[in-house]
């Protein structure tokens, strides 16, 4: 009898991906707060009049009912939580949320709750809708990310020999996944350095409460710096391209070709309006 | 599927079927065993189509949207305003606007709508050739008819962003879908049916 599985559960869940399925279908990737990452399929969400279709676009928050089905799981009731609307009105918010959730796309696996997974990824997609620091929201994100699913750099301590860093300029290694310490340094040629500032705004962002790592003021060169070494770290250990990540540096550019020629303004992602 | 069960002709044809969007092995192998089944005539005709539906048709040079002639019908005909643009993110996105009938300025079919996720981005649609078509050709309104999805979004933002300055950009309004229900809607759409209301 324990082998019994209720036919309906529910769950809160954000909407990670979704692609078009059959006629009128859609088929979800969601991360649910109470089953992990799960894909399940929203019968008749492409029909206009469809009361689901609203409550379950790219990045929405709902709480949801599901029934188990043969193949897939579908999707039989949503009633939205949160639509975080700031992101689907401003292309840079759009592109920085779509990096949120590219990452937790790629760094989780099906079906294995992690509660704190899906509550890091609702603060961060609020956090992203109201600050006009998105660089450091995105920076935050990522750092607990990798944390919370088996990534996290070491940061102390050397991650060859564990001699605990300390006024030394160290290197980063990505490989390693960690810094080095001076005596260390050659055992990565890869690794770059990494500045005091950078590494303690690192640790910072490792071990802080959310709500001091927002109270931070960050200069655009250390956030630089820190964007540089975190996208090479995502990406060694994910072996892919980042793709929102390449479409926010195009956005820059373009940005700053407007600027050059005098029309429109910088990119706004770190405090400008 | 076992190898030799089928003469090759048919396997390969249900390989075929299953690439089909929605169409999965079993609707293959049926839809393989009615052709099999079914008059010469109708074989044939399919096969002949799905040869003219690549041999004859092209992407019309100006809007991008499917044709048999350059330029395309739309695009050709002298009554139509083409100091409008529509932008609609693929051809059947045409055909839809179109049968409303009140529709009477020309097209530009991106083929697509920017996804950062997917890694979809503005190379990988006709955005490079419509900014070229507008500065060629001044036009007094760009109206973009993309989805209202998060992809359509994020492409009607970087058409706004792009066209700025060269002409005007306006959007497709959204509001209640009709035979709808209040109650089931949702809240974004409520949000901008409110915003978008009009003086009855």
């Amino acid at each position: 009898m324990s082998m019994y599985k209720e036919r309906l559960y529910r769950s809160e869940a954000i909407v990670l991906r979704r692609a078009n399925f059959g006629e009128a279908d859609r088929l979800l990737t969601l991360l649910s707060r109470d089953q992990g990452k799960i894909r399940v399929l929203a019968k008749g969400a492409r029909k206009p009049a469809s009361r689901k279709a609203g409550h379950i676009e790219l990045f929405m928050r709902s709480k949801m009912l599901f029934a188990r089905g043969r193949n897939l799981d579908l999707v039989t009731q949503v009633e939205l939580v949160e639509a975080y609307r700031p992101l689907r009105e401003d292309l840079v918010r759009l592109a920085y949320a779509s990096h949120t959730v590219e990452l937790m796309d790629r760094f989780t696996v099906e079906g294995d709750p992690q509660p704190d997974l899906f509550q890091l990824l609702a603060d961060n997609l609020h956090w992203l809708s109201e600050t006009s620091d998105l660089l450091l929201a995105a920076r935050y994100y990522e750092v607990r990310l990798l944390s919370l699913v088996g990534f996290e750099p070491r940061l102390f301590q050397c991650v060859r020999c564990g001699r605990l860093l300390e006024a030394d300029e160290p290197l980063f290694s990505s490989e390693l996944g960690g810094v080095l310490c001076p005596v260390c340094n050659p055992a990565d040629r890869w690794a770059q350095p990494i500045s005091q500032n950078a590494l303690k705004l690192l640790r910072y962002l490792q071990t802080r409460p959310v709500g001091a790592v927002r109270a931070l003021q960050v200069h655009r060169s250390l956030h630089a710096e820190l964007e540089n070494i975190m996208m090479r770290y995502l990406q060694h250990h994910l072996e892919q391209r980042l793709q929102s990540a390449d479409f926010l540096r195009r956005l820059r550019r373009e940005a700053l070709d407007a600027l050059r020629n005098g029309q429109g303004s910088a990119l706004t992602d770190q405090g400008v309006h | 599927m076992t190898t030799g069960a089928f003469p090759e002709p048919v396997t390969s044809l249900i390989e075929a079927f299953s690439g089909l969007p929605g169409i999965g092995p079993k609707t293959a192998s049926r839809l393989t065993y009615f052709l099999l089944r079914a008059p010469d005539e109708q074989a044939q005709g399919l096969a002949t189509a799905l040869i003219e539906l690549k041999s004859r048709t092209t992407f019309c040079e100006a809007c991008y949207n499917i044709t048999e002639w350059q330029p395309c019908p739309i695009c050709r005909d002298g009554h139509r305003d083409r100091e409008t643009i529509c932008v609609v993110e693929n051809p059947l996105d045409v055909l839809a606007v179109e049968k409303t009938g009140v529709y009477h300025g020309v097209y530009h079919v991106l083929h697509g709508a920017i996804s950062p996720i997917e890694g979809i981005g503005p190379d990988n649609l006709k955005i490079g050739p419509l900014l070229e078509r507008v500065r060629l050709n001044p036009v007094k309104e760009i109206i973009v008819a993309t989805n209202p999805t998060l992809e359509g979004e994020a492409t009607a933002m970087y058409l706004q962003k792009q066209l700025a300055g060269l002409t005007r950009v306006s959007r497709l309004a959204r509001g209640l879908p009709v035979g709808g229900d209040l109650e089931y809607v949702d809240e974004i759409t409520l949000v901008r049916a409110l915003e978008g209301r009009s003086e009855m």
